[in-house]
């Protein structure tokens, strides 16, 4: 855990005393069965943006917090040791964009409302199913927005969208030349098909800002996976420590313990990697990029590792539904594409690098 | 952050400064002596001697040791001040060794004042070289299982049994041993003693390893005769206080990743890469499998330097190692390993050279510690022990019944 200031100590705590007591991956099993179409729970969302969650890197003249990456990571990292479906993420980065943005219109019409919860906000960037952030057809002419993005997170619900487009990122309101269609996938979350036909558009800035941007989104996705990891990690231990066979206890076969420590100590180099990137964005540190792929890369590799363990320490019920070990293999496995997979991230790394 | 500034304009920066530009000749800057981290200083020349003397004095090698005992007796804070003035112009620290890493923390720990009055400044000065009489070639991984004996006769041990993996023993003034005192329990029969390595009875072999070279002794006490006050803590405390010695040791082996980096004298794997394997046209290193491993590879070593610097942080005020060690340990090993086989796959055959003609220095050290490098995870306990640590103490995992 990275030395946390006073502030950032109590919003972890309190995040996850939250996410404990009111959003445990039961409250996400409960979601997911009564298949609301926005994908989350409006409650939930409601008390998250009492507690200005939505508004930590939203500054305060425009009713947030400022307080930084590291504190939004930590509140993300709480969440996704529960799966609580939320639109936080989306909604923080897609108001990072026009934070920075050059709109002064976008800012006076959209902060607020996205910093106390009650809007929705997402980004709309890939046009394929992988990331790929040189490909974008995306067109503006006289203010109208021309594109389709078929993997938009949180697309259902979204009230207004930052769309990359050939020359940069715009703002394009849910509405008028937006139609939005639900896709359903593993993780049972919130993904939509969104086409933007002559949508009225805003300019936010130029391909620097769309660059920045997707790092951030990078680096919070990273944070929930953190939170992912800790957790499927804590339940596996857990339950090997309960489980008999041969007449012992699972915990006490070295093979077992020994993979274990492996994956205890892999995530020791995860949290250190995630929690570098939101710090480099925080102090404006010129190699925010070589720190996000780092942190994304390795994020990858672990969650992908604790989390197939998961199901396979757990055994036959780790395939079952009623155990929580797949919700949590799917809901990695889509986070582990998004924002460009741990291949893509190495191949930047390394030519960030020169190599 | 708030700290570092206030660091900069810390009195103690000045005075360090002052005192470092007046000792440290520029004419031995990049000039350290490579085994002495190890082994303590070796084969110095007079201007090696000369600076090590000085710091000797100031008692700068061991610089937040206590001062009535020769150290320097500085607060963390200045001992960071100190190494990045060190840094700052080049200037490398000439105390060293076993004697530094390992036996002193743990004497400063358990020693009485006699003890330690008789032996800490010997290792301040760089001046007393020390080795450790811990595994026997029935006792490695079970450690506990040593069978060197220690009989009580009256004002003295009498000492037979055999020790093996002794680094640098060959050269050891002394030797610190986990020897049995009694031999009707385990671990509880330890006891740690402090042993001459010129006393009579005491002889050493040294070993022939696979990478051609023999650090390492084989050491045979035959009725070594070891005076009482040379026990350290009680009869039979032996165990907890070799124990809390490893954590020491972990310590300063889990720095793996910089030490590997050493090595290569500051060229990395990608840059050997592009030199031996050449460019696509896009400047990328050619192989594309190989690439990919190598990316691996920095994302990995970048990862444990910042979990390196994230540990330290988080441990500041903290009193010393704990089983968290064990993590850096490992991945120190693994990234050590990993970098020494990427570099032999780079070279091919040039960089399978074991002497002579055709093959150059910095070709040959290569071959030697990808060798070497293959202890790195079985010294200071291994992976699997390391392993079993993490497991048992941090998660909490049980014993087999």
């Amino acid at each position: 855990m990275a030395v946390l200031n006073d502030e950032q100590v109590m919003l972890r705590d309190m995040a996850r005393e939250w996410a404990d007591n009111e959003s445990p991956v039961a409250a996400f099993r409960k979601l997911r069965a009564a298949a609301p179409a926005e994908g989350f729970d409006r409650d939930a969302w409601g008390a998250i943006g009492q507690m200005g969650w939505a508004g930590v890197v939203i500054p305060e003249e425009f009713g947030g917090s400022a307080f930084g990456y590291l504190s939004l990571g930590l509140v993300v990292e709480q969440l996704g040791r529960n799966l609580s479906a939320s639109p936080l993420s989306s909604t923080a980065v897609a108001a990072s964009a026009i934070v920075m943005g050059s709109s002064d219109k976008a800012k006076t019409d959209w902060l607020a409302k996205l910093a106390g919860g009650e809007a929705i906000a997402t980004l709309a960037v890939d046009e394929g199913p992988n990331h790929d952030r040189n490909f974008t057809t995306t067109k503006v002419g006289n203010g109208k927005l021309t594109g389709t993005k078929p993997f938009v997170a949180e697309g259902d619900s979204a009230d207004v969208f930052v769309v990359a487009a050939e020359d940069g990122l715009y703002l394009v309101a849910r509405g008028e030349g937006v139609t939005v269609s639900h896709r359903s996938m593993a993780d049972e979350r919130s993904h939509a098909h969104v086409a933007f036909q002559d949508a009225p558009a805003e300019k936010l800035g130029g391909p620097e800002l769309t660059a920045a941007v997707l790092d951030r989104a990078a680096a919070i996705t990273c944070a929930e996976m953190l939170g992912m990891a800790e957790s499927a990690f804590a339940q596996t231990n857990d339950y090997l420590k309960q489980r008999v066979q041969f007449g012992q206890v699972l915990s006490t076969f070295q093979a077992l313990q020994h993979r274990m420590a492996k994956q205890f100590t892999e995530l020791q180099l995860m949290r250190s990697a995630v929690e570098g990137a939101l710090e480099a964005i925080d102090a404006g540190r010129s190699d925010v990029d070589q720190a996000v792929s780092l942190a994304k890369a390795t994020a990858g590799e672990t969650l992908r590792l604790v989390s197939r363990e998961m199901v396979q320490l757990h055994g036959g019920v780790g395939m079952t539904d009623e155990y929580d070990a797949g919700l949590y293999l799917k809901r990695a496995t889509v986070l582990e594409v998004m924002w460009g997979n741990s291949a893509w991230h190495r191949d930047r790394f390394a030519r960030l690098n020169g190599y | 952050m708030a700290t570092a500034a206030a660091e900069l304009d810390h009195p103690f920066r000045q005075e360090a400064r002052t005192w470092l530009e007046a000792n440290f000749d520029p004419s031995l800057r990049g000039k350290d002596n490579a085994m002495s981290a190890v082994d303590g200083p070796t084969e110095e020349t007079p201007e090696q001697k000369k600076w090590r003397e000085a710091m000797g004095e100031k008692g700068w090698g061991v610089p937040t040791w206590p001062k009535e005992l020769g150290g320097g007796g500085l607060d963390r804070t200045q001992a960071r001040i100190l190494q990045e003035e060190m840094a700052r112009i080049g200037a490398w620290n000439p105390i060293g060794g076993m004697g530094v890493m390992m036996f002193g923390p743990t004497l400063l720990e358990y020693g009485n004042d006699a003890q330690k009055q008789q032996h800490i400044p010997g290792i301040v000065r760089g001046e007393v070289r020390w080795c450790q009489g811990y595994s026997e070639p029935g006792a490695g991984s079970d450690l506990a299982s040593l069978q060197t004996f220690a009989e009580d006769k009256g004002d003295h041990y009498l000492v037979n049994g055999q020790k093996t993996w002794t680094s640098g023993g060959q050269w050891a003034d002394k030797c610190f041993a986990l020897v049995r005192t009694d031999k009707s329990q385990k671990h509880a029969g330890i006891s740690f003693l402090l042993i001459d390595m010129d006393a009579e009875g005491v002889e050493t072999r040294p070993i022939r390893l696979i990478s051609g070279q023999s650090p390492f002794c084989e050491t045979f006490f035959t009725n070594v005769k070891v005076p009482k006050e040379n026990l350290v803590g009680r009869e039979g405390q032996g165990w907890e206080i070799g124990t809390r010695l490893l954590q020491h040791e972990r310590n300063s082996l889990s720095g793996g990743g910089g030490s590997a980096g050493r090595m290569n004298a500051g060229t990395t794997v990608p840059e050997i890469a592009k030199k031996y394997r050449g460019t696509d046209a896009e400047g990328r290193i050619a192989d594309a499998d190989l690439r990919t491993r190598i990316i691996k590879h920095e994302m990995d070593q970048r990862a444990f330097a910042l979990t390196l610097r994230r540990a330290a942080l988080e441990a500041k005020g903290n009193a010393g190692p704990s089983a968290a060690t064990s993590i850096m340990k490992n991945v120190g090993a693994r990234i050590t390993q990993d970098r020494a086989e990427l570099n032999i796959e780079i070279m091919g055959m040039q960089g399978l050279g074991w002497e002579g003609e055709g093959f150059t220095e910095a070709e040959l050290a290569q071959t030697r510690s990808w060798l070497w490098g293959k202890a790195v995870s079985i010294y200071g306990g291994s992976t699997e022990i390391q392993n079993n640590v993490i497991a048992k103490r941090i998660l909490g995992m049980l014993d087999h019944q």
